[in-house]
């Protein structure tokens, strides 16, 4: 029962943290310009797409497909930035939220229009096979998602808080014309950030690949998780997107076993109240 | 103005047919109407359907020589029963909305004059559109909708011939009664499905005949369709190790599962699955290799050469351009025999005849393309004698193993998973 419990809990880590690193671009682009992407869920199902077809076409693993999707949905974000974002973020709320919401549909349909809408999947060996460590249970892709998951949100936190780039980021997401007086252009840095966050999305997309399913809805099925991640952890904090990833892969998991799997959204959403009833801006996020 | 023209137009096509027909004058048609999803989500599912059931009207109209050794109507000629007449089937969007189906429908009856309808494959589509032709008078058969509901509305004009959620059950309970009369161990059975109507209706239903069957089900898991993970799930089912086990499940979580279960490194003795997801071809397609010897059910499961399940489908592969008859389009075409059957011994076109006619129907099983017992209806019109061929999947494809005297292959278990 507790060996059970143990492997319970652990199966429930690695989801968080999988959850963490394909919450961690939708944070950071909120928390740079107060924009919700709502394309978010659709840059991680490109990114899974991405996976596919390297290994269709190139017999490619992770090791191939990480690299590439981390640099085409980096680019994404940047032509989204240039061509979408930047104007309508002069426009009014409601057109920030059509404008990304359009985009998550485009590229929807465009996937359903280049893929079909039929359900792929990876072969399960190519990351490696599941190994028993302790009498816990551990998947290769499974693990190796989590892994580079806690890696990833790590690093972006580290950039944003610790380096000079990351500063000049924060202070065009805090006044950008007082930044702009102080040298710093605010498009580049915005840019640069929905570069950042395309990035950490491809690569959580094609790690997710190596053990989901990948369809053109995939991206709806996530960007739920996605939201209430971010917005259990705090609008705009990465590390607060990575603690509430964690909890909440392990409260689903848990609620699930020991409850029933249908009962695990509403304590997960339960749990998501309370925090928003006594810290509306999030575990992490700025009051 | 515009109705006297079409009216015109409609007089000069009709006296351009009679010209065509030549010395066949005596002859006419007998229009039957067909609401499917042509657009829509289910558009796929529609157009193979209509493939199908063209397949049949070409078959009777035109005559199959192999299939007339088996099938008196295959003969050719039309309908003997109404001196030849030929039958042409006119085809309706439903768009896949409950209101498109019945606009349809009234159409169909008002307009085209139908003398019979078959539809709607949706359930609720079949709900609404079955309503019109109750009200106008005119036989409606189901080939295909299985929500329990539709033969429970008191209607006079409806009929179905699938088999329904009670006939998978007791499928299942004579293939696991078999099982364990043969040794094998099926002490507790798990059921796991998911929780919109399809699954919940269905697992109730798998429990209720279970237990007056005498097989316990110990575990009973209802999750949600669109899960991002189900690992504690197979957790529970690990810890409790059922004997046998049944999925009721769509493919996003047919595929998560069978994932998982490899994953986690757990499989039962015996592995059912309930049609749907786990028949996805993009299921079958990307993880056939890991649920090897999966039981699954299927109204269609090809046939031994010479048969009337083979015949037809080498008729629709020709025509499909190489797809085989499913589930689906196999229940389809037999909808339409059935109907092209009732009016052939009504002799006539009356609704009321036909309606009679579709009453006293009595096929037999070598009559059937899908793996049904024959075709008779009861006071509410669902066919008695519908049932549904147990399937196991065996390298990459599912063999029917169950009944015996349709098998084409021998059951193997333990499930062998991966």
């Amino acid at each position: 029962m507790s060996m059970t419990l143990l492997q319970v809990v652990v199966s429930g880590l690695l989801l968080g943290a999988v959850y963490a690193l394909f919450s961690s671009g939708l944070t950071l682009i909120w928390g740079m310009m107060n924009v919700v992407n709502f394309a978010h869920g659709d840059f991680v199902m490109l990114g899974m797409y991405t996976a596919v077809v390297i290994w269709t076409a190139l017999g490619g693993g992770p090791w191939a497909s990480v690299p590439v999707a981390a640099i085409l949905i980096a680019t994404l974000g940047v032509v989204s930035y240039f061509l979408l974002v930047r104007h309508i973020m002069k426009g009014p709320m409601l057109a920030q939220i059509l404008g990304t919401f359009g985009l998550a549909l485009f590229l929807r349909y465009a996937a359903f229009w280049t893929f079909g809408a039929n359900f792929r999947t990876l072969p399960d060996t190519l990351v490696g096979h599941s190994f028993v460590l302790a009498g816990i249970r551990f998947e290769g892709s499974r693990l190796l998602a989590g892994v580079v998951g806690l890696g990833v949100t790590l690093l972006l936190h580290v950039i944003l808080t610790r380096t000079a780039i990351g500063s000049r980021m924060l202070a065009v997401s805090e006044d950008a014309t007082a930044a702009q007086l102080m040298g710093i252009r605010p498009q580049r840095m915005q840019a640069l950030a929905w570069a950042l966050a395309g990035a950490a999305t491809g690569i959580a997309g094609a790690l997710i690949a190596t053990f989901f399913y990948t369809s053109p809805t995939v991206g709806e099925t996530l960007a739920i998780v996605a939201f209430v991640t971010v917005s259990f952890g705090g609008f705009g904090s990465v590390l607060g997107a990575l603690v509430a990833g964690l909890i909440i892969g392990v409260v689903e998991s848990l609620s699930a076993y020991l409850i029933g799997p249908v009962y695990k959204d509403v304590i997960v959403y339960v749990l998501f109240v309370l925090v928003l009833w006594f810290r509306p801006q999030g575990l992490m996020g700025k009051a | 103005m515009l109705k006297t023209s079409r009216r015109t137009i409609v007089a000069g096509a009709a006296l351009a047919a009679v010209g065509w027909a030549g010395s066949a004058a005596a002859q006419e048609t007998v229009k039957i109407g067909a609401v499917y999803p042509l657009s829509g989500n289910s558009a796929s599912a529609g157009e193979y359907s209509k493939m199908a059931m063209e397949v049949g009207v070409d078959v009777i109209n035109n005559g199959n020589a192999e299939l007339a050794k088996i099938m008196p109507l295959a003969k050719g000629g039309g309908l003997p029963g109404l001196k030849g007449a030929k039958i042409q089937l006119i085809f309706a969007d439903n768009q896949g909305t409950p209101a498109a189906g019945q606009n349809q429908t009234l159409r169909l009856i008002t307009e085209e004059k139908v003398a019979a309808v078959i539809g709607a494959y949706q359930s609720g589509i079949t709900l609404t559109a079955s309503a019109i032709a109750e009200r106008y008078g005119i036989p409606f058969l189901t080939p295909e909708s299985v929500a329990a509901n539709l033969t429970e509305r008191g209607f006079k004009w409806f009929f179905r011939t699938t088999p329904v959620a009670i006939d998978f059950a007791k499928a299942y309970s004579a293939f696991l009664k078999e099982q364990k009369a043969a040794g094998r161990k099926v002490d507790s059975v798990a059921l796991v499905h998911e929780n919109t109507e399809y699954g919940n209706s269905v697992a109730s239903v798998i429990a209720e005949v279970f237990g007056k069957d005498g097989l316990s089900i110990t575990q009973n898991i209802s999750y949600s369709a669109n899960s991002t993970d189900v690992q504690p799930q197979v957790l529970q089912l690990k810890e409790k190790n059922p004997d046998a086990l049944i999925f009721i499940s769509y493919t996003s979580d047919a595929i998560l599962y069978a994932k998982t279960m490899k994953e986690l490194n757990w499989k039962p003795g015996i592995m059912i699955a309930d049609d749907a997801g786990f028949n996805d071809p993009s299921f079958v397609k990307t993880m056939a290799s890991s649920v090897e010897g999966l039981v699954n059910r299927s109204a269609f499961a090809g046939g031994k050469p010479g048969t009337v399940p083979y015949l037809f489908n080498e008729l629709y592969k020709k025509k499909s351009g190489g797809a085989d008859l499913d589930d689906v389009s196999a229940r389809g075409l037999e909808g339409f025999l059935v109907m092209a059957d009732a009016i052939n011994r009504a002799g006539s076109t009356d609704p009321a005849k036909i309606r009679d006619a579709l009453k006293a129907t009595d096929l037999k099983a070598d009559q059937m393309v899908p793996g049904y017992d024959g075709v008779k209806f009861d006071d509410k019109g669902q066919n008695t004698l519908a049932s549904s061929l147990i399937t196991q999947m065996r390298g990459g494809q599912y063999l029917a193993i169950w009944p015996k005297d349709r098998a084409t292959a021998e059951v193997i278990l333990p499930y062998k998973g991966w």
